[in-house]
């Protein structure tokens, strides 16, 4: 299959993997920035082709696991309104809000449908004219234009039954959050190659010189990942500090302007509330005032009051980089993705799930390929 | 009761051991293969039942009639046992049109013959529109087991050879892509079909099969693991070696979902001892319906009851059973 076999091919596998050994001299910690690569990292055992002067560590970017447990509530709130019909992309239908799920709330009669694309929502609010249809904007940059363009398009066609409760989260204050940490380790950044096919790598560049730290913008196969590994040990062995591209297939220093334009038609950008981590400036969007008419949190007057957070849950140190999954005490025990504490459990970008479901807990137990003949 | 109760993974197994299993057990209930193995009268008999709740009813490649009976002839199968006889239940809703219920039922007659059970005996009944969704399919079957071998997930030895029958996925993509309306430009058809015939090859030709599991609901991840589970032994399988086409590969890519997970209709995975391992291969490529299989891993003593999917780029991982249904992802 043509732009994955040859990112998953063996020998270029290896021949990157030889590469950063071969260049390496001393501990370097790397952080994965994307939930993506976090499952291809942990999927395809990349973590043992590595030397052992490399530890990755995973970051913030599952977009389902950042948005706050008042606004899943929120949306429980509304999918259980009735009339409405609340599509969503499938991650967000597991996690958890205060007391339940989209899931929960469909077994309790609402409404919850999964879309592929929010122009499929836009779709069903104009083929039920009687109903509300309401979907959740979640994502990072990526998921951003296209949810721009429904809300665009929404009010160019004056589609009054379509709204979107919107959940979005920006990378680079992200990054900042996490460099500002006084707990931070992070020595380089491997930047999310999607977001970045949107927006370019401009904006790192400012964040790469403040703090010293080397940036690769990197693509979700092995090879990519093994190569953006390869070209920020480069940078750190030699003292450098600057954004590199090597998603080079997909992404372009000023990224794509049409969707960063509509984006820009659409959304403002606003603070924003970070599950686990907490308030980050200017880390979110919003609808600009043109558009609120399509915005769901207003249009639904739902009062969620009770918000819980589970106590136990470490989300928030992992989805820093400070803990991994197994460090966490109910990982796999009293948090599992049948009975999950706290999103990454679930979310098909979070690390926990990452974890969990492809067994590193297990890892001491399962025999390595050479000894077992 | 949560959608994933049904999924075939975790939790269809949490609700199998928590609440079925209790009220339930008995010697024959609590071997937990694919169908329920039983003496009458000096024969040994297969018995099984399924229920069918496909959406859309006519998907690429089949739809719910020869699905039902296919599904049914394949659990007996599973079993190594000659399917002989069929029974079905039809859940109407009211307002079905009688030309698709003509439809399905030709299908199950011709998928029936086709496999060469009969059907013999069924019960009809029609509930409110509103009440059902078209129709849901039952069917129980009955076959015979004329061989000596024990095929249960009991007799699998570490060692053993793990033979993958064919490319997987294609029913649960084919029925995804109609039911989302997703287009690809190379249409996924659906493998549903009798599996009896490769596998009565298999015995006939002296292979000592240990188990057989067709790989529904769950996929090969589910059907490994509950073997795995059930007889204390580890399996390791190669990413390399399991057979999955181009286009699931592409649709799964795209979907963010993992071929391992996704249910086939015409697929099982057989577990021979390891020196007959390439003859059984031989046998079964015979046939139309297996002409893809291929040796995908093998037995291994430990770690018990875990599953271990070496990467193609040579990483570990464990391939665990499902959580809850698999959920197409954001980005």
């Amino acid at each position: 299959m043509k732009y994955i076999d040859e990112y998953r091919d063996p020998a270029r596998v290896r021949a990157a993997a030889e590469s950063i050994r071969r260049r390496v001299t001393r501990p370097w910690t790397i952080m994965e920035v994307c939930g993506g690569q976090t499952h291809t990292i942990v999927k395809t055992g990349l973590q043992d082709l590595l030397p052992p002067e490399v530890t990755l560590v995973h970051g913030p970017g599952c977009p389902v696991c950042v948005t706050p447990v008042e606004l899943i509530d929120k949306a429980v709130a509304i999918a259980l309104h009735s009339g409405v019909i609340f599509t969503s992309f499938g991650d967000m239908l597991r996690v958890p809000g205060s007391s339940k799920s989209l899931f929960d709330a469909k077994a309790d009669g609402a409404d919850v449908r999964i879309v592929y694309s929010p122009l499929d929502a836009l779709k069903l609010a104009r083929n039920n004219p009687d109903r509300e249809v309401v979907f959740f904007a979640v994502g990072f940059e990526t998921t951003a234009p296209a949810n721009a363009m429904v809300v665009w398009q929404a009010e160019r066609e004056g589609l009054t039954n379509f709204s979107v409760l919107v959940a979005h989260v920006l990378v680079p204050p992200a990054l900042e959050a996490v460099l500002n940490s006084p707990d931070c380790r992070v020595n380089g950044f491997i930047a999310a190659g999607h977001v970045c096919t949107v927006m370019g790598w401009r904006e790192y560049e400012p964040i790469a010189k403040k703090y010293g730290v080397p940036i690769v913008v990197t693509g979700f196969e092995p090879v990519d990942l093994l190569e953006g590994i390869d070209m920020l040990i480069a940078q750190l062995e030699s003292g450098r500090a600057e954004v590199g591209n090597q998603y080079r297939r997909a992404v372009r220093r000023d990224g794509n302007r049409p969707a960063q334009e509509r984006i820009a038609e659409v959304f403002e950008i606003s603070d924003r509330a970070w599950r686990g981590i907490g308030e980050i400036p200017a880390s979110g969007l919003r609808l600009r005032e043109r558009y609120r008419a399509w915005d769901a949190g207003t249009k639904f007057a739902v009062d969620v009051h009770g918000v819980r957070e589970s106590e136990e849950c470490i989300a928030g140190m992992v989805l820093q980089g400070l803990k991994r999954p197994a460090e966490c005490p109910a990982f796999g025990t009293r948090c599992t993705p049948e009975t999950p504490l706290g999103a990454p459990m679930v979310s098909s970008e979070g690390a926990c799930a990452a974890y969990y479901l492809y067994g590193k807990r297990v890892q001491t137990d399962v025999p390595a390929a050479s000894s077992e003949q | 009761m949560l959608l994933a109760h049904g999924g075939g993974g975790r939790m269809t197994n949490r609700l199998i051991e928590e609440l079925f299993l209790p009220e339930f057990s008995n010697t024959v209930l609590d071997t937990r293969h694919d169908g329920a193995v039983v003496a009458a009268g000096g024969a040994k008999l297969a018995f099984t039942t399924d229920g069918f709740v496909v959406r859309p009813l006519v998907f690429p490649g089949g739809n719910i009639g020869d699905l039902a009976v296919n599904g049914t002839v394949n659990d007996l199968a599973m079993c190594g046992a000659r399917p002989m006889y069929l029974s079905s239940a039809l859940i109407l809703e009211e307002g079905f049109a009688m030309a698709t219920l003509q439809r399905i039922v030709e299908s199950m007659r011709i998928a029936a013959d086709r496999a060469q059970i009969l059907l013999v005996t069924g019960d009809t009944k029609v509930v409110d529109k509103g009440k059902g969704d078209g129709v849901f399919v039952t069917t129980s079957g009955i076959g015979i087991i004329e061989h000596p071998l024990e095929i249960t997930p009991a007799a699998v030895r570490p060692g053993d050879a793990v033979i993958v029958s064919g490319d997987l996925g294609r029913h649960g993509i084919a029925v995804l892509c109609v039911r989302e309306g997703l287009e690809f430009e190379s249409p996924v058809e659906s493998d549903t079909a009798p599996l009896w015939d490769p596998v009565r090859a298999l015995i006939e030709g002296g292979i000592h099969v240990h188990c057989l599991r067709d790989l529904t609901r769950g996929g090969l991840s589910s059907a490994l693991n509950e073997i795995a589970a059930s007889a204390q032994v580890g399996v390791r399988v190669r990413e390399a070696d399991i057979p999955v086409s181009d286009a699931v590969r592409a649709a799964c890519e795209v979907l963010g979902l993992d071929p391992y997970y996704v249910a086939n209709e015409g697929r099982f995975a057989a577990f021979v001892p390891r020196d007959e391992a390439e003859r059984a291969l031989d046998i079964m490529r015979g046939f139309e319906v297996c002409r893809g299989a291929a040796i995908a891993g093998s037995v291994t003593e430990s770690p018990a009851g875990v599953v271990v999917l070496e990467s193609a780029i040579g990483g570990n991982r464990v391939l665990d059973m499902l959580s809850g249904e698999q959920l197409p992802r954001i980005c």
